[in-house]
């Protein structure tokens, strides 16, 4: 065919160019910097405009943002006339003298003061532990995990709690407060929850009827009704039941609360991992003669909990967030710390609450944003580790 | 570690403790309302190799996951080499870790490696020291012929490929009875035949086995008897050549004319 046409070609040919075509323009760059922005800011009309805008509004943002925290801010005083409009100074921004004064109330809350760096000790030990568990290239990381599990929590107990024997006194929890509140609040509550979310979505989806009963109405009664029902409960109803001798300590009962509340959200989150695994997986897991709890633990858990990663991320930031309100049964957390010092009559002015508002906003945010950045990186490792 | 002649890696199935490997006496199992396998007996006995056919929907598989009580039955004894099945848990432990089960869709765990797979269980339910089971797990894999691919996950290997990691997989645990149920239905043609060499190779070295499976010419060669199922029971079993030759029933003579045309 070719050849033939070929052959036809030579003949047929009338005329040859004989100047060559002029160069066509390059072709519009689609890589580097203005290839991308060509690519992706500027490509449309509608999408030239809607870059203009967002242009717009983050500058407009941004320069309000940086005259309150920065131009118009007050960086030194010792009480509320810092902060407060005056001739030379007109319009006020952040009164960061007031952070600078409160910064220890809003991190160790009433903690004794010649007792606060035990505070400081749990938060090195519990910094370490984090990094130990966090960073999948830590050495030893079989005993970071007992360091974390079993050293950890004893020690700060001892620590926080006090130990007269070994000359500690003791330290109600009724002082502590800040910082040290949120942070032990949301770690127990951390720490707790994944089990037993576990253990509750194994319960749901058991054959055995008491337990599956038994889970299936804790889950529901616990997502039923809203977190603050859950602290009133533990805060209030319980000391009518129990005798005042053995009545728990009132953090610990709004600790447990916390844990149970989140343990509820957790089982559905790994209920739903559970449900995407093929009933194959367990066939296989079966035929091979694993038991049940052999069965999940190495096959059914690592791949459910692997695809819920996004979701119990999701729920530990929502835990995180819902530490706050522990101050509802008198307990001071972070936020409640900020709260009681923005009315503080030593520094109120018109811009002391949007100040602490701010500190307090940037506080959650590195936390919650931190949780969700790990939790990328570590699913995108998990992605790479098996490309299938 | 032995990767040397292929003589020393024949496969030698451990003994039966008993003479009848297999024994279904008048089994019955209902799916709600649906009667799935009426009335069956059936005894396997040691070194035979059983190829069960039928139409879809006929209880082939259901059968043999119930000798591995993957299924359970309702009615009817079920005694795999001298243990009963029954709802206790032990004697179930003690009958999947001496019966091989290698599935139609493979069923192996993505999220570990291939030598992962075939360690597992040796490991966990045989109390077996990692070392060893990685030795005969490497031993396996050569015998199905896919020892370089050892470090790799199921994902990156090809269906034929994945199969025969799956019966690896299952010879680690020494198995005394291999269950296949249909191991050749979900792979593209050119890769029946590797994965079916890899079960006569098996069937050449006595082990008891139960195929289910449509590949007549298989059936032709290995199987001591097939046997025919539809509507839940046992129609006809008879050793290949008369089973293809001269069927007895209606119902096998129609079913062979359909699938052999």
């Amino acid at each position: 065919m070719t050849t033939m046409e070929g052959d036809r070609g030579i003949t047929d040919i009338k005329f040859v160019r004989a100047t060559a075509i002029e160069a066509r323009p390059a072709p519009v760059p689609m890589s580097g910097a203005r290839g991308w922005m060509r690519a992706n800011l500027l490509s449309t009309p509608f999408n030239i405009v809607l870059t203009i805008l967002i242009v717009l509004l983050l500058a407009w943002v941004a320069d309000e943002l940086a005259k309150f925290l920065i131009f118009n801010a007050v960086w030194s005083g010792t009480d509320r006339n810092a902060c407060l409009e005056s001739i030379q100074h007109r319009e006020i921004g952040a009164c960061w003298p007031f952070v600078w004064e409160r910064w220890s109330y809003f991190v160790y809350g009433s903690y004794p003061i010649p007792q606060r760096w035990r505070v400081d000790l749990f938060f090195v030990m519990l910094a370490v532990g984090v990094v130990w568990l966090l960073w999948l290239e830590a050495p030893r990381r079989d005993l970071g995990l007992i360091y974390s599990f079993i050293v950890l929590p004893v020690a700060s107990y001892i620590l926080l709690h006090g130990f007269e024997l070994i000359g500690m006194p003791m330290v109600d929890t009724v002082l502590w407060g800040g910082v040290l509140v949120t942070v032990v609040v949301a770690s127990v509550g951390i720490v707790l929850s994944l089990p037993l979310g576990i253990l509750l979505a194994l319960g749901r989806r058991s054959r055995m009827p008491t337990v599956k009963l038994f889970s299936v109405m804790f889950i529901e009664f616990v997502r039923g009704v809203p977190l603050i029902t859950v602290l009133f409960m533990a805060s209030v109803m319980l000391p009518l039941f129990v005798p005042e001798a053995l009545e728990p300590d009132k953090l610990l009962r709004a600790l447990i609360g916390i844990a149970l509340f989140a343990s509820a959200y957790m089982a559905e989150v790994v209920r739903a991992g559970l449900q995407a695994i093929p009933k194959g997986q367990f066939e296989g897991a079966m035929a091979v003669g694993l038991g049940y709890w052999q069965m999940m633990r190495l096959i059914i858990l690592p791949q459910a909990l692997k695809i819920t990663i996004p979701n119990i991320v999701n729920t530990y930031i929502g835990l995180f967030k819902d530490t706050t309100l522990v101050f509802i049964v008198g307990i001071f957390d972070f936020l409640r710390t900020v709260e009681v010092a923005r009315i503080d009559p030593k520094w109120a002015t018109p811009v002391t609450s949007t100040t602490g508002y701010v500190v307090a906003a940037v506080f959650y945010l590195v936390f919650c944003y931190g949780m969700s950045r790990y939790a990328r990186a570590m699913e995108a490792r998990l992605a790479k580790g098996d490309s299938r | 570690m032995n990767t040397d002649g292929n003589n020393t890696h024949r496969i030698k199935p451990p003994q039966l403790s008993h003479d009848a490997a297999v024994e279904l006496i008048g089994v019955n199992k209902w799916f709600g309302e649906f009667h799935v396998l009426r009335d069956i007996n059936l005894k396997v006995m040691g070194c035979e190799r059983i190829v069960i056919c039928g139409p879809s929907g006929s209880g082939k598989s259901t059968m043999i996951r119930c000798i591995n009580r993957l299924e359970e039955h309702q009615q009817g004894r079920i005694i795999v080499d001298g243990i009963e099945l029954t709802s206790d848990l032990k004697k179930i432990d003690e009958v999947r870790r001496d019966v091989g089960m290698v599935f139609q869709h493979f069923n192996l765990f993505p999220h570990l490696t291939v030598l992962d797979n075939c360690t597992l269980a040796p490991i966990w339910v045989r109390k077996m020291p990692k070392q060893e089971a990685e030795d005969i797990a490497l031993h396996y894999l050569n015998r199905v012929k896919i020892p370089e691919q050892a470090n790799k996950y199921p994902g990156q290997l090809s269906g034929g490929q994945q199969q025969r990691v799956a019966i690896a997989r299952a010879l680690c645990m020494n198995p005394k009875i291999m269950l296949f149920d249909e191991p050749t239905s979900a792979l593209d043609p050119e890769m029946v035949k590797e994965v079916l060499d890899t079960i006569v190779a098996l069937a050449q070295d006595g082990m008891t086995m139960l195929v289910v499976t449509h590949e007549m010419g298989f059936a032709r060669e290995v199987a001591s008897r097939v046997v025919f199922m539809d509507m839940g029971q046992i129609v006809e079993v008879n050793v290949p050549h008369e089973f293809f030759a001269q069927p007895q029933h209606e119902r096998t003579k129609l079913f062979l004319g359909q699938i052999l045309r």
